[in-house]
């Protein structure tokens, strides 16, 4: 175990990871990608082997010529500075919501706008492109997520406190990755709220009636 | 007498020694912003950047201008270039990969924070030389891959692939590249302690 980590239990998938490192997963995956990533060494090292991978595959293909005057071109780009690095956006230590993540989410926790969304959880979607969404979760402390299945896939990242499906229990840093066969009902602990960040690429399959009428207001 | 010994191993120090070729050209360039190395960096990789980002989607035109803008990067970031933790293939895939999802996808790319690794020794050549040798040895068990597999992989990375239909087993040749980039990480977040 690598010190000063939390002891993460459940990581990424490979195709999660070779899909960011090919860059080829939607926005709203990615970032709940690089979200995990600054959580967890184990993922981080997996990431840097996926890319090898991508470098190895990009060196072995037949190359196709540049143009003429392609080098000249690209010395006069570097000499006009004309090509500008965005500076690094700042971000705080020590907040639940890693690097990436408070690039997307303004502010600390108290200063959310949480949107509810029936039994005590409240969401907060977050601006991507539209191939797939991400929100945060808010769920109560020993309250429980509509029972529901899935579409496509669901990522789920727990920032803070945890939560216990059918599958297993996943605290800070663990990451769920369902997809279709997984039909559960997250319960969060007792003690504390429970943080999620969620993504998914499909909408969310609930069993009972009311939450399916819900979710068409709340754009689960 | 150790010079005998080599010979098993001749072959791989021969391979690494192109890539440990690319490492010292990318030193040159960001030590005496040397034009003839980047030359000989762009003629190797420029061609190979657009071919790639053609198979991902991108136009002739568009494949051009932003293999220009990937070189571009290469000179003015390769200072943050370390040979102990990424072969100069990955390093330029990595700027390409960035590049394609900016200009073709026109996406933001969410990006993991940083270690706090503070200022970084001088990377150990040892270091460096084995990482650069098993990138070698990746590439070459990629090649000798079923066909069918290899194009499998290679789709996945142009993108023709999405995360779902990515078997979960990939049955990828990562061998010794996996644990000596864990360990390289182990030895960093030990150094900062």
């Amino acid at each position: 175990m690598m010190s000063g980590m939390k002891q993460i239990k459940h990581h990424l998938t490979e195709p999660l990871l070779m899909g960011y490192a090919a860059g080829t997963l939607p926005e709203a995956f990615n970032l709940v990608v690089a979200t995990h990533i600054s959580m967890c060494d184990n993922c981080r090292a997996a990431l840097a082997e996926y890319e090898a991978v991508g470098g190895e595959v990009m060196v072995d293909v037949d190359p196709i010529d540049v143009a003429e005057d392609a080098l000249a071109a690209t010395m006069a780009m570097i000499e006009s500075g004309t090509l500008t690095e965005k500076p690094a956006p700042a971000r705080v230590k020590n907040s639940i919501f890693p690097g990436p993540l408070q690039d997307y989410v303004k502010g600390d926790l108290d200063s959310l706008k949480w949107r509810k969304v029936g039994g005590g959880v409240s969401q907060m979607i977050l601006p991507t492109s539209k191939d797939a969404s991400v929100r945060l979760l808010r769920i109560p402390a020993g309250t429980a997520v509509p029972d529901h299945g899935h579409r496509g896939t669901e990522l789920t990242l727990v920032l803070q406190g945890a939560f216990v499906d059918d599958e297993d229990r996943f605290a800070a840093g663990d990451v769920e990755v369902a997809n279709e066969d997984l039909q559960h009902t997250p319960v969060a602990e007792e003690g504390m709220d429970c943080i999620c960040l969620a993504a998914t690429d499909a909408p969310l399959k609930f069993s009972g009636l009311l939450p399916r009428i819900a979710q068409k207001f709340v754009r689960i | 007498m150790t010079f005998r010994k080599s010979g098993a191993k001749k072959l791989t120090a021969e391979q690494a020694t192109k890539r440990m070729a690319w490492v010292i050209q990318v030193s040159a360039v960001r030590d005496n912003k040397d034009k003839a190395a980047f030359a000989e960096l762009f003629g190797y990789f420029a061609p190979r950047v657009k071919s790639f980002l053609m198979k991902s989607g991108a136009s002739p035109d568009l494949a051009e201008e932003c293999t220009q803008e990937v070189m571009a990067t290469l000179w003015n970031k390769a200072h943050m270039f370390d040979p102990a933790k990424a072969s100069v293939s990955t390093w330029i895939f990595t700027i390409a990969r960035n590049r394609k999802i900016d200009l073709l996808r026109k996406q933001k790319r969410p990006e993991p924070e940083d270690l706090p690794w503070g200022p970084e020794p001088e990377p150990d050549q040892a270091d460096a030389m084995g990482l650069q040798q098993e990138t070698e040895q990746l590439g070459q068990a990629l090649a000798a891959l079923p066909e069918e597999q290899r194009k499998l992989i290679e789709k996945a990375y142009y993108g023709e692939l999405s995360h779902s239909e990515i078997a979960a087993e990939t049955g990828l040749p990562l061998g010794t590249i996996k644990s000596r980039i864990r360990l390289a990480l182990e030895r960093l977040r030990h150094t900062m302690k």
